[in-house]
């Protein structure tokens, strides 16, 4: 057993976090403040081969293994948790095509990726499915050699810049999850109508926004592992990304973390600084506990993954209880921080408003907490 | 051109110091080490010279532990193509540590057309191994230069003087070049970068194998310790008019016995 990270993952580690601190955090603010995406500084995230992390090495990506997928996103999630949304959603939606491809498939959308900074979006959840991911709506009509999909996607992160969509649609809703079918669809296909941004609570700078699909015609060679083959790639997908959308937990958690240590011991009440207080020392201590925590628990899931193990229950529990945790611990920032944090002109305030989104996407915590439910009864 | 990075690793700016348990360092085990920020603008500055100038190699030397590389890695993942090390785990003086760097450069095989460092490490700040190192070399130097240009054969370097002025240096090559902040702006090792420099070659000597002995320290470190906290500064009451003349009093003879500035 070791817990150290091997020379070449403390090196990422502290080339994503000098991006983070050089150039997501400065200018974190400012993007959340005006909620425009910021394509400058992803465009260079990219250039250092900080995106499309899932990418394998035969399709031009650099070989990281899911540890080191997740060391990165931590960091940039330290930088700005909306940005590194708008990072982390390529990854979800390439992993289908990771994970349910034919060599074709991957040579034809995922390498153009490593070539040039493009984004892609994952479409899944529609407005009127969101847990229940398995009664989507958006239909899939085989044509000849084609298929026509026809639906709405809802809250599709990446989407009024996306050049691939990933999107999960039905042959047949009766048919529930066993009609589930992946499809890629490229950017400039007729009849794609993609909504207004949506003005969200955080992680403002991503791209959030409804799709609208008007009989979009797709050739069936974009069919990702065969029609009604959607559903098992989903669940991978989701062993896959909910550790990183954990590790981005922990990220934005460690960040809140370090402001609040840093103001704690500079903060003077009472004639000494608050950190001589109990009452702050234990929410400090919490802090740490659940961080550490955390990220044991997303670099578990991560190291089963990387070990060919299932990883479904320990996703679920690194995802549940980061996302928690996240939440928690920068509410609690915001607390050390007392009316300051409440403040747009002090950091906090706006991670506890990118925590909130963690306990939702990917999986609510309460989802989390029926697939770890599931897994146990199932096997007991 | 086969040009040489003589770069150091020292303590993160963030890191709390405090003196080894027997005095004659500071206590290295929980630092966390970088590549001394000058040294980045002389590795960035070695790789535009190489991007101008098809063929060259960049060769990155360092003097220090084995246990921390990550100096050499960081060097190599932005670009460097080889690296060497003289491995040793004692504090040595600048003129051990210029010993040592010209012992690696004539080692290595490669005879040196250029040769770029930081112009002061942040931790010691002796500023001295750059001028010793050209010394010893028989080579030109030019320290603290914001500008570079030039070819193959010949540079025109600027350097930075007190009060904003600059100098400016035609030098022909080979030559010793120290950089300071201005000249360039480093690159980050990119990821793939990272992967690659896996595979790049480390040699590691001994200081015998470049021919350091005892005999060349000049220098031995005998006692390092933290700066004495500074006490308290006092405080007058002024308000009372009434009791002025005797505080004006106090003050003046505390300036001149304690403070002895008066």
């Amino acid at each position: 057993m070791d817990f150290n990270l091997t020379p070449e993952q403390i090196e990422i580690r502290e080339l994503a976090m000098k991006f983070a601190k050089n150039e997501m955090m400065p200018k974190a603010h400012e993007y959340d403040e005006k909620a425009s995406m910021p394509l400058e500084i992803l465009e260079k995230a990219w250039s250092l081969g900080l995106v499309n992390t899932c990418i394998p090495v035969e399709f031009g990506g650099n070989g990281f293994s899911a540890i080191d997928s997740m060391i990165i996103t931590e960091a940039l999630a330290y930088g700005c948790m909306g940005m590194n949304t708008a990072i982390m959603a390529n990854d979800l939606a390439l992993l289908p095509i990771v994970i349910g491809g034919n060599e074709e498939q991957k040579l034809r959308f995922l390498t153009p990726f490593t070539e040039k900074y493009k984004i892609a979006a994952f479409c899944l959840t529609e407005p009127g499915n969101g847990s229940d991911a398995g009664g989507l709506k958006t239909l899939i009509k085989e044509d000849g050699d084609d298929v026509v999909i026809s639906g709405n996607k809802m809250w599709i992160t990446n989407a009024g810049y996306a050049d691939l969509f990933v999107l999960y649609g039905t042959t047949d809703s009766a048919l529930k999850h066993k009609g589930i079918t992946a499809i890629v669809i490229e950017k400039g296909t007729p009849g794609i109508e993609i909504g207004k941004k949506e003005d969200k609570m955080g992680h403002r700078c991503s791209d959030t926004r409804a799709i609208t699909f008007n009989n979009v015609r797709v050739s069936k060679k974009n069919i990702l592992g065969g029609l009604n083959q959607g559903w098992k790639i989903a669940m991978k997908t989701l062993d896959h990304s909910r550790p990183m959308v954990a590790a981005s937990a922990v990220g934005g958690a460690q960040c809140a973390y370090d402001h609040a240590v840093k103001y704690a011991k500079e903060r003077i009440q009472f004639n000494v600084p608050i950190s001589n207080h109990q009452a702050i020392q234990f929410m400090i201590a919490d802090m740490a506990v659940k961080i550490e925590a955390s990220r044991l628990l997303v670099h578990k899931s991560a190291w089963l993954l990387d070990n060919h193990m299932p990883n479904t229950q320990l996703a679920s529990y690194a995802k549940a209880f980061a996302a928690d945790s996240c939440m928690q611990i920068t509410t609690d920032a915001v607390q050390i921080y007392g009316g300051y944090g409440y403040s747009k002109e002090y950091p906090v305030e706006k991670i506890m408003r990118d925590a909130k989104l963690i306990q939702l996407y990917e999986g609510t915590s309460q989802i989390q907490r029926l697939v770890i439910a599931k897994e146990i009864f199932s096997r007991n | 051109m086969n040009i040489f990075v003589c770069l150091k690793q020292v303590p993160d700016t963030e890191t709390k110091i405090i003196p080894s348990a027997d005095g004659t360092f500071i206590e290295t085990s929980s630092i966390k080490w970088i590549m001394n920020p000058y040294d980045e603008y002389a590795v960035e500055q070695a790789l535009l010279v190489q991007a101008a100038n098809a063929g060259s190699t960049v060769t990155v030397v360092r003097v220090g532990s084995s246990k921390d590389t990550e100096a050499l890695r960081t060097a190599m993942a932005m670009g460097a193509d080889d690296a060497f090390l003289v491995e040793t785990a004692d504090n040595l003086d600048s003129y051990s540590i210029a010993k040592a760097l010209k012992g690696a450069i004539v080692k290595s095989g490669k005879s040196p057309d250029l040769i770029l460092t930081g112009k002061q490490a942040i931790d010691d700040d002796c500023l001295q191994v750059p001028q010793i190192l050209a010394t010893m070399m028989e080579l030109p130097s030019v320290t603290v230069v914001v500008g570079y240009e030039g070819s193959a054969n010949e540079i025109i370097v600027k350097r930075e003087v007190e009060g904003g002025a600059l100098e400016v240096y035609g030098v022909n090559l080979p030559a010793m070049i120290a950089c300071n902040k201005g000249i360039n702006t480093p690159r980050y090792a990119s990821l793939p970068g990272i992967m690659k420099a896996k595979k790049k070659p480390l040699t590691i000597f001994s200081l015998a194998d470049v021919g350091v002995s005892d005999a060349d320290r000049r220098v031995k470190y005998s006692n390092f310790q933290l700066p004495p906290e500074k006490p308290p500064g006092k405080k007058f009451d002024a308000t009372d008019a009434a009791k002025m003349a005797s505080v004006v009093k106090d003050v003046v003879g505390l300036l001149r016995t304690e403070a002895k500035v008066l």
